[in-house]
């Protein structure tokens, strides 16, 4: 087991994901500002996580990068390196799987009929004899995993992840976290995950950043060696430092730009 | 072990109809029931046992079947192509909704004066009340059921690259389709309420007819046929409706 990791983390392809450029991005609901010019260059294949207590704006941040949302103010550009349009899945914190379509059929979800490739993304994450139940026989891990390969079956330059984890028990979500990370170690694309738990985002990012009132207030590379063992020191003394920033207490006034902390 | 158990309870259950029409056929015999009144099971089933050999029985149960098959036919296809079209359209709502929210409140029946008036008593005016009794139910539902779809799934699919035909046929009709489906269990059971009336009322063939034209003759006998028939339509209307449910909504989670 171990050492069919390394093999993977060895073999590893040259990264051939999108980079990300984003310029000054700014969004606001109902006269409250999300994103307050937000500027952030993600390189091909790298796997950034983005961190925040909830309201701070980084799922805003996701749906406008998917294209879900439509930015205030600001730009961003994907492109693949060879300057085209990259192809681009999202993994939402449901499931959102079709529940009148056999699990194959929803992994199979807009791609052309008899295509032999939606039976080989269940079977990467494991669900090959599930592909003939329907989606409500399915737990959530089995859910997110067949959401996954249908996000995967694409060949995507870009995946976004929406806290896709966040509903998972401690276990299946440890057991995604490595399904997620050998299969991006494979294919090499580049992944921008939210999500709420540090240790998530140390355990899988090469990048943490840390958004707080529509901004980014940290930006933290992650070195540690992979596969990346929970327990080791340097582990939780990262994680620890986030975790201690993100939990910083708030100024006062919301939007002031008299950051005395930072 | 269960099967035997649930075998008994069915047994059981069918105890006390049993046991009524046992009652009812003793109390005619003892002369405690009038036949004016109600006549004793036994020539009821004669009734139908005669009526059936002479054809007649067949000839007004054919003529009511088409009937109810094409008022629902005319109504409930109606309903459903307008549902589809305001739901899916916001421009169509707002043009066809308020119109058909107004229509909605009169009563189909109360039309019959001003249906006689327009169609006589042909066959138009049986299907235009049976059509417009039907309308409301699968548009009301249809439409409901379009407005309801989970937005988080319209939105997976747009950014999965789904739009216009494929997006309606793999995730607007379908997650419509327990609705849809509401719609047209309603509209079964409706169609037979109102084709009770409209055949009583005016009619020179159908179930209906044969019932109110026995009421002349006293031969309370077909009375109670009629209204036993009308009955096991309605019954066998519902099984159906049920059975259509259980083939469209195999993924529901209360059918698995």
């Amino acid at each position: 087991m171990e050492n069919a990791y390394l093999e993977l983390v060895n073999k590893a392809q040259e990264p051939r994901g999108a980079e990300l450029r984003i310029e000054a991005l700014s969004k606001s609901y109902d006269g409250r500002t999300v994103l307050d010019s937000v500027n952030l260059d993600i390189a091909a294949g790298e796997f950034v996580a983005v961190v925040g207590r909830s309201g701070c704006g980084k799922s805003t941040l996701l749906r406008l990068i998917a294209e879900l949302d439509q930015a205030d103010a600001g730009e961003i550009h994907a492109n693949n390196a060879d300057g085209a349009k990259p192809q681009m899945r999202i993994m939402f914190q449901d499931a959102r799987l079709l529940p009148w379509k056999r699990v194959l059929q929803n992994v199979a979800l807009g791609l052309p009929r008899f295509s032999a490739a939606p039976g080989e993304a269940l079977a990467k994450v494991g669900l090959q004899a599930r592909a003939g139940d329907w989606p409500a026989v399915l737990s959530g891990g089995q859910k997110q995993r067949v959401a996954l390969a249908r996000a995967l079956v694409h060949d995507p330059q870009l995946l976004l992840l929406d806290e896709p984890l966040g509903a998972l028990d401690a276990l299946t979500r440890i057991e995604m976290q490595q399904l997620i990370e050998s299969l991006w170690l494979q294919r090499r694309f580049t992944a921008v995950l939210v999500t709420h738990d540090v240790q998530e985002a140390v355990a899988l990012a090469d990048r943490v950043i840390l958004i707080e009132q529509g901004r980014i207030a940290l930006d933290q590379a992650v070195s540690l060696p992979r596969p990346r063992a929970r327990g080791l020191a340097a582990f939780a003394r990262l994680e620890q430092t986030i975790l201690d920033r993100l939990l910083q207490p708030l100024p006062d006034q919301p939007g002031s730009s008299n950051r005395a902390y930072a | 072990m269960k099967q035997k158990s649930s075998w008994r309870e069915q047994a059981l259950s069918w105890a006390v109809p049993l046991a009524l029409l046992a009652a009812w056929q003793a109390s005619s015999q003892l002369g405690w029931l009038s036949s004016r009144i109600l006549p004793e099971p036994l020539a009821v089933a004669k009734a139908f046992w005669s009526l059936t050999m002479s054809g007649e029985l067949w000839l007004h149960l054919k003529i009511s079947l088409w009937r109810a098959t094409a008022g629902l036919a005319l109504g409930g296809g109606a309903g459903l192509a307008l549902g589809l079209f305001c739901g899916s359209f916001k421009i169509a709502e707002t043009l066809l909704d308020t119109t058909l929210q107004m229509i909605r409140n009169i009563p189909a029946l109360a039309l019959i004066p001003l249906v006689i008036l327009w169609f006589g008593i042909d066959e138009w005016s049986k299907l235009f009340l049976l059509a417009v009794g039907v309308f409301f139910p699968m548009y009301l539902n249809t439409f409901h059921g379009i407005r309801n779809i989970d937005r988080g799934l319209l939105e997976m699919a747009r950014s999965y690259g789904l739009s216009g035909w494929p997006l309606y046929r793999d995730v607007i009709l379908p997650g419509a389709m327990p609705s849809i489906l509401v719609g047209v269990r309603f509209s079964l059971g409706l169609v037979w309420v109102l084709l009770i009336v409209a055949e009583t009322i005016s009619a020179q063939s159908g179930i209906g007819y044969m019932t109110m034209n026995a009421r002349e003759f006293m031969q309370t006998d077909v009375v109670l046929l009629g209204i036993l028939l009308y009955a096991f339509l309605g019954k066998a209307a519902d099984v159906a409706s049920r059975l259509l449910e259980r083939r469209c909504l195999r993924w529901h989670p209360s059918y698995l």
